[in-house]
């Protein structure tokens, strides 16, 4: 039963890890436009096209 | 000048959006600067997918000096920033051009109350989620070790989980436990006070019972509880703020500025509030007029359809009164501000709808009303469990144990869940299906309806004039088309939408209230009235009508009518299967009027209605005990939209009415049946969770006052009885077969 001295903090820790990454992640505003992040994986970055009619 | 813009490539490419109206007006005044960068907020309508997304920050990105532009889809404001010399109306006016409406949107009018709360109740979730996760790891070994496992082992265990619980019940506890405190302190008893109640008798006697070594700590069911509602609290917050984002539309819409010329004679932009009565103002053409003015200087020609809902432009000459929100279609006016923004008529329509607004709150909540039958009950039961056992057994503590295990088993995880999570799967089909519902109960108002309010324009109509094929030669077309071209107003752009693209005559010249005039091919044309080509007598018409005439040839009538929506002979006809009466109430001429009223046979209509006569009729309604829906786009219809049980507007419709409707719908008509059939069947599930929770508690009482709940219990049946609902919630997802 020993062992439960090293594991339980180790569970509690990578559940700590856990908390720690989703406080980040709401705190850096990446559950502010969930709607727009779904989209923007999906957007080309490298070949954007040339504005077009726009700059005439 | 690009005038010859594909319709097909305007506003959203995926067409779960119909374009914004563009409207131009000065924005400069929103710009703040901070060293060399300047930053200006906007908030984008019709921006609904990824597609919108790319598009609109791709073109403003290439615009020179842009260091950062990015939109938020969800909730449609737009942060841009840049360097040199751009200037803010060229970024406006780049996004107008892809066919999107944009307006400045001014930060220091938006509360983030409500988004900070929303990020509180997420972080709460989260710490909250995660103590329960590991309470639970440690509280399975420990049911698991009945019999084998040691005192010294259970306690120690015990005491960890005890030591995880305590920061995470205050942590996330807090929303609870103040909202409880505030009402007991005013002397009411809300949802809070029962969940307080049991988390904090749970924690206690589980901090006794672990320090005496006993066998069954609470600490994993108080935690659990927590979180449940938590998810619950989270997506009520999370619908409540969209509701209040699109309420606040409204405020964005008055963040609007004017041209004032100054006493030095020069133009200057400034904020609409900034504006007091006795100001003069340059109303440029395609702008819309922020305050309500006097003209002094210039004739030319106005749009006051959001204003009255009269569809045909009217002349402005010196002398003419203004409302704000009329467009100026024609030459620059001048004017005098005969009120500061506070006391404008659109101001006066603002005031409608919060009146409004306030009525609606009244509507009590199907969750509401379960939680006032709910409270007093659990509070009598577990009250009675503690004083039967400690008279029946005379043992404190087992009396105390039992009344805390029937708070915490009786504890309204499922009543906390059970219309959030409707609400948010019924918002989500509905979202699929091109509407966007802006409050949860309105789902609740929605299924209830009995009468439908349509108002006409833009409506039930497709709210423009379209040419009527008579059989004209293309060529003709054409020339009057190359005339068309120079004109803002209605008729020459449904003339011009009929033609095609093509070329724009030289030297258009524009005469209010008449016509226009140039040379094509060195011979003169007119088009414009019938004064404006000299007939005296032009022949009857059911509809408005121009007219173009080529030097001295026999000028010839272009006829135009306001079409119903292809949908909409259909869509009321399927309404009136489900047994629903239908009235058309519309600020339009009397003629037009009826004419749609025969076409579309519906039998009750009237017109010139006032702002106030629809607000009256639907007042009059409530007080025959009808359950109004209002249907409608206009300004004209935003004190009614609010005051009605439950309102709708179309996607195109007038922003203010867009905030003032429960939902905004795209993709025409059709969407009402289905508007109502998710609305039916969001209140009938949500029915079925009460009716589940009540169920729940019908069997888990007994068991709790008995003395039978053990925490492994507990954990079970509250995760079963969440789960049950949130299920239950998830049938609604996609529309039925059942079409009752």
């Amino acid at each position: 039963m020993n062992v439960l001295i090293y594991l339980i903090p180790v569970a509690i820790g990578l559940g700590a890890l856990g908390l720690m990454a989703f406080l980040w992640s709401v705190n850096s505003g990446q559950f502010d436009d969930p709607e727009g992040a779904a989209s923007r994986i999906l957007m080309d970055d490298d070949d954007r096209p040339a504005p077009k009619r726009l700059s005439d | 000048m690009t005038l010859a813009v594909p319709p097909l490539n305007d506003g959203c490419p995926s067409g779960l959006a119909p374009p914004s109206p563009s409207e131009s007006g000065d924005i400069s005044a929103f710009v703040r600067q901070s060293g060399k960068l300047s930053r200006i907020d906007l908030a984008v309508r019709g921006a609904k997918c990824g597609g919108c997304l790319s598009k609109i920050e791709t073109a403003v990105q290439a615009l020179p000096g842009i260091e950062t532009a990015r939109l938020n889809l969800s909730n449609g404001r737009m942060a841009v920033s840049w360097t040199g010399a751009l200037g803010a109306n060229r970024i406006a006016e780049t996004i107008r051009a892809l066919g999107y409406g944009v307006a400045a949107y001014d930060t220091t009018t938006e509360s983030s109350t409500a988004q900070k709360e929303e990020r509180n109740l997420l972080i709460a979730m989260g710490v909250a989620g995660f103590a329960a996760a590991n309470i639970m790891l440690l509280s399975v070994s420990v049911w698991g070790g009945v019999g084998e496992m040691g005192e010294t082992t259970r306690t120690t265990m015990h005491a960890i989980s005890g030591a995880i619980a305590l920061p995470a019940v205050i942590f996330s506890g807090r929303h609870f436990f103040q909202s409880a405190w505030n009402a007991l302190r005013n002397g009411h008893v809300n949802m809070d006070v029962p969940i307080s109640l049991a988390v904090l008798l749970a924690f206690a006697t589980s901090v006794y019972e672990t320090l005496i070594g006993g066998q069954h700590a609470y600490f994993d069911a108080c935690v659990m509880l927590l979180f449940f509602l938590l998810i619950g609290r989270f997506l009520d917050a999370r619908l409540r703020r969209q509701a209040y984002g699109a309420a606040h539309e409204l405020a964005a819409l008055q963040a609007r500025s004017a041209t004032r010329i100054e006493a030095s004679g020069e133009a200057k932009a400034v904020r609409a509030e900034d504006i007091v009565a006795g100001d003069r103002i340059l109303l440029a053409s395609g702008e819309r007029a922020v305050v309500d003015m006097v003209v002094t200087e210039g004739t030319s020609e106005i749009d006051e359809s959001l204003v009255s809902g009269e569809s045909l432009p009217s002349l402005a000459a010196p002398g003419r009164k203004l409302f704000a929100g009329s467009v100026n279609l024609g030459q620059p006016l001048q004017g005098e501000a005969i009120a500061g923004a506070s006391d404008s008529l659109l101001s006066d329509i603002a005031k409608m709808l919060e009146a409004g607004e306030q009525r609606k709150s009244a509507y009590r909540k199907i969750a509401d009303r379960a939680v006032s039958l709910y409270v007093p009950f659990v509070h009598t039961t577990a009250a009675l469990a503690f004083l039967s056992w400690w008279w029946l057994s005379g043992d404190v503590r087992t009396a105390v144990m039992i009344a805390v295990s029937t708070l915490i088993i009786t504890c309204p995880c499922a009543l906390a869940l059970a219309a959030p999570v409707v609400q948010v799967v019924a918002s989500g089909r509905l979202f699929k299906a091109g509407v966007y519902l802006k409050s949860g109960d309105a789902l609740e108002r929605l299924a209830g309806i009995d009468h439908i309010v349509f108002d006409k324009t833009g409506t039930l109509t497709l709210g423009n004039p379209t040419l009527v094929d008579t059989g004209l030669p293309a060529p003709l077309l054409d020339k009057a088309a190359r005339l068309a071209r120079a004109s803002r107003h209605p008729l020459s752009r449904a003339l011009v939408s009929a033609a095609g693209p093509g070329g724009i005559a030289a030297n258009v010249t524009e005469h209010p209230g008449l016509g226009l005039e140039a040379e094509i091919d060195g011979t003169p044309c007119r088009l414009g009235s019938a004064e404006w080509v000299s007939i005296d007598q032009p022949p009857a018409s059911n509809g408005p009508s121009i007219w173009f005439a080529e030097g001295d040839q026999t000028p010839v009538q272009l006829k135009f009518i306001d079409q119903p929506r292809e949908d909409a002979a259909d869509t009321l006809a399927a309404l009136t299967a489900r047994g629903l009466t239908m009235e058309i109430l519309s600020g339009d001429k009397m003629q037009a009027v009826s004419t749609l009223a025969r076409t579309l046979d519906v039998a009750d209509w009237t017109g010139e209605a006032t702002p106030q006569d629809k607000v009256n009729r639907l007042e009059a309604l409530r007080d025959e005990g009808r359950k109004v829906l209002m249907i409608g786009d206009g300004l004209n219809d935003a004190g009614a939209l609010s005051l009605a049980h439950a309102s709708l507007a179309p996607g195109g419709a007038m922003d203010v009415s867009q905030a003032a409707a429960d939902a905004v719908f795209s993709g025409g008509l059709g969407a009402i049946p289905e508007i109502l059939n998710a609305s039916q069947a969001a209140r009938r599930a949500m029915l079925q969770n009460f009716g589940l929770a009540a169920a729940y508690n019908f069997i888990a009482v007994p068991i709790a006052v008995t003395g039978h709940v053990t925490p492994l219990i507990a954990a079970i049946a509250m995760s079963a009885s969440s789960l049950v609902v949130t299920l239950n919630a998830l049938r609604i997802a996609k529309p039925g077969k059942r079409s009752s």
